[in-house]
């Protein structure tokens, strides 16, 4: 993974929120982005705080758990019927999740 | 949108130098998938092959497919790729419904396979070695249709429709390095590259590698810098290239725009675009997202990948006859010139010509068959070879025939023209068609004596010695039998009439 934390570079702009929140999809108002700002900052300044002790000798965890190669043979599990599948979609048809308009017009 | 202006192609390579890379998308022909045991068929009921984990349902858990990745690292080896012995997944974030999970599964600076390369043979003989960067293990996305708007279109379409039954096939994506230096042949680089990528993997039998049905994608990064310069130009990345034939056209088609666009003195956007099969063009798709907005992180769910050496050297004894060893083995075994061999892979027959031969056919009889008369009905039709309805066991069972005598090379093409009309299996063809050469005496006899009346001054040469003459009888009877007659035995039968 990217060894730079988006701490390194000082503290967190309201517009790095604004992108985040873009990303996110989260309609964020104005006066939300100062607040979020700084409450990202201090987030991320406490887990800077790893930082400090982390030595050359520690790799950075990802798994808490000490496994490797856990794998699956290649068999057949049963799935979902259509109906099941589509049972929690807010909208269906023709046996397919709907779901609302992803790009509007060309621009 | 103002139609992009496009530079003579002569005149790119006259003033620029190209850089592609291809990144090839593979669908492994696995029983399940990546992370669930959920079937791969291809043309199912939609959202009749998911289950809780590959639609990203809360409390599901991935496992990872054993045989996907033999298949990772088998593919890594024939590349000629060092296997990493420790990776991770990493799970690559966006917002787009193609995905229920919001992410897909995917591995990110810790790819199975690293550092390879393949040797691609051009039409004319010349090889390029093409360096692989990497070849990683991923899941394919579910299938989008737009509904609404411009057809099928997503721009402006009103809403879309998901089907997720191909969420979670387990993908090999293989990327080259950039390959520079290619200029004018950059487009037919491009296309001999995914060819042989295709051959190698099919060897492997771990795919069915099928562009037209989507297990096989191919996109196309092309920059280009002014000639000499050595400074790399801004790339465009091209998807949706769906056959041999479109990635040579899009490598070219790119070419010209960029070219365009430099030429006017502006900057080239890095953008994904979309080949359009009809036009031969490609269009605008969304402006790239940089790889931080995907905000890549380990897949906390997957424990990391670690093949011990014992295991990659075991799966090395798998490999099998790679394409380039079985082209050397196969020229000595039928004896081919150079140019023999490459017109057999030019023509993409090399394996039909095998099964063929597997199926009890000569090999000379085969490639004939193959190469020119059956590549015809190809071109004809407009389909490769490997998709005309005649399978290698039943052209072998024609060429048995015409060996045997009981057809002669104008009947099998017509038996052959059946089998591709669907009219079934060689032999029903010739039944259902009256195809059998006549050699029946009887009806021989009959048309011999009929042919000596007619011309008794040839007649009475033959029986003056003259055995040369009795060609103009064997033509008649020919005609007179609409070449259904065996000409040897109608030669015999000439001779023996008369007596000579």
């Amino acid at each position: 993974m990217s060894p730079e934390s988006p701490s390194s570079g000082g503290a967190i702009t309201r517009d790095e929120v604004a992108h985040l929140a873009r990303l996110a999809r989260l309609a964020v108002t104005d006066d939300e982005l100062g607040v979020f700002a700084g409450q990202l900052d201090v987030i991320l300044g406490a887990v800077a705080r790893v930082g400090e002790v982390a030595a050359e000798d520690i790799p950075p965890t990802s798994h808490s758990v000490p496994l490797e190669n856990v794998f699956r043979p290649d068999e057949l599990r049963p799935s979902l019927t259509q109906e099941q599948a589509l049972s929690g979609a807010p909208a269906a048809e023709d046996g397919r999740f709907r779901v609302p308009q992803i790009l509007g017009e060309e621009q | 949108m103002t139609a992009p202006t496009l530079v003579d192609f002569d005149d790119v390579v006259d003033r620029y130098d190209p850089t592609l890379g291809l990144e090839v998308h593979v669908e492994l022909s696995t029983n399940t998938k990546m992370f669930c045991g959920c079937p791969t068929t291809f043309g199912a009921e939609p959202n009749t092959q998911v289950c809780p984990t590959c639609l990203g349902l809360p409390g599901s858990l991935p496992v990872v497919n054993r045989a996907a990745v033999e298949a990772a690292i088998r593919i890594g080896l024939a590349l000629n790729c060092s296997i990493a012995p420790w990776g991770r997944f990493a799970r690559k974030n966006y917002f787009y419904p193609d995905m229920p999970k919001n992410f897909q599964t995917s591995q990110y600076d810790e790819p199975i396979a690293v550092d390879g390369h393949l040797d691609v043979t051009l039409e004319d003989g010349t090889s390029v070695r093409v360096e692989i960067e990497r070849a990683h293990m991923e899941e394919d996305t579910g299938k989008s249709l737009h509904v609404g708007g411009a057809t099928g279109r997503i721009h402006g379409a009103e809403y879309s429709l998901l089907d997720y039954n191909r969420a979670g096939v387990p993908l090999i994506e293989i990327v080259t390095k950039m390959i520079p230096g290619t200029g004018a042949r950059a487009p037919e680089v491009a296309r001999a590259y995914v060819t042989a990528l295709r051959d190698l993997i099919r060897s492997l039998g771990v795919s069915d590698v099928r562009m037209d049905q989507g297990s096989m994608r191919c996109d196309v990064n092309l920059s280009l810098s002014p000639k000499g310069s050595g400074i790399l130009g801004t790339r465009s990345e091209t998807k949706n290239v769906n056959s041999l034939r479109s990635v040579e056209r899009a490598v070219r088609y790119e070419m010209s725009r960029h070219a365009g666009v430099l030429d006017a003195g502006e900057k080239v956007v890095q953008e994904t675009r979309h080949f359009q099969e009809d036009t031969a063009t490609t269009r605008s798709g969304r402006i790239k997202e940089t790889s931080e907005d995907y905000r890549y992180f380990p897949e906390p769910d997957l424990v990391p990948i670690a093949p011990s050496a014992e295991w990659v050297e075991e799966l090395r004894g798998t490999l099998p006859e790679l394409p380039w060893e079985r082209r050397a083995r196969i020229q000595q075994e039928w004896q081919l010139s150079d140019a023999e061999l490459r017109d057999l892979v030019n023509a993409d027959a090399l394996d039909l010509v095998a099964a063929t031969v597997d199926a009890g056919a000569p090999s000379g009889d085969a490639r004939s068959w193959w190469v020119s008369y059956l590549s015809q009905q190809a071109n004809t039709r407009g389909v490769a070879l490997d998709a005309l309805p005649i399978t290698p066991a039943q052209l072998a069972r024609v060429i048995e025939l015409v060996t045997t005598g009981e057809l002669n090379n104008k009947l099998a093409r017509q038996v052959v023209d059946g089998v591709l009309e669907g009219e079934g299996e060689p032999d029903e063809v010739v039944a259902s068609r009256g195809l059998a050469v006549v050699s029946d005496d009887g009806a021989l006899i009959a048309a011999v004596d009929e042919a000596l009346a007619a011309q008794p001054d040839v007649a009475e040469k033959i029986r003056g010695g003259k055995v040369a003459a009795a060609g103009a009888i064997v033509g008649a009877v020919m005609k007179a039998t609409k070449g259904q007659a065996d000409a040897k035995r109608v030669r015999e039968l000439i001779i023996e009439r008369c007596g000579a």
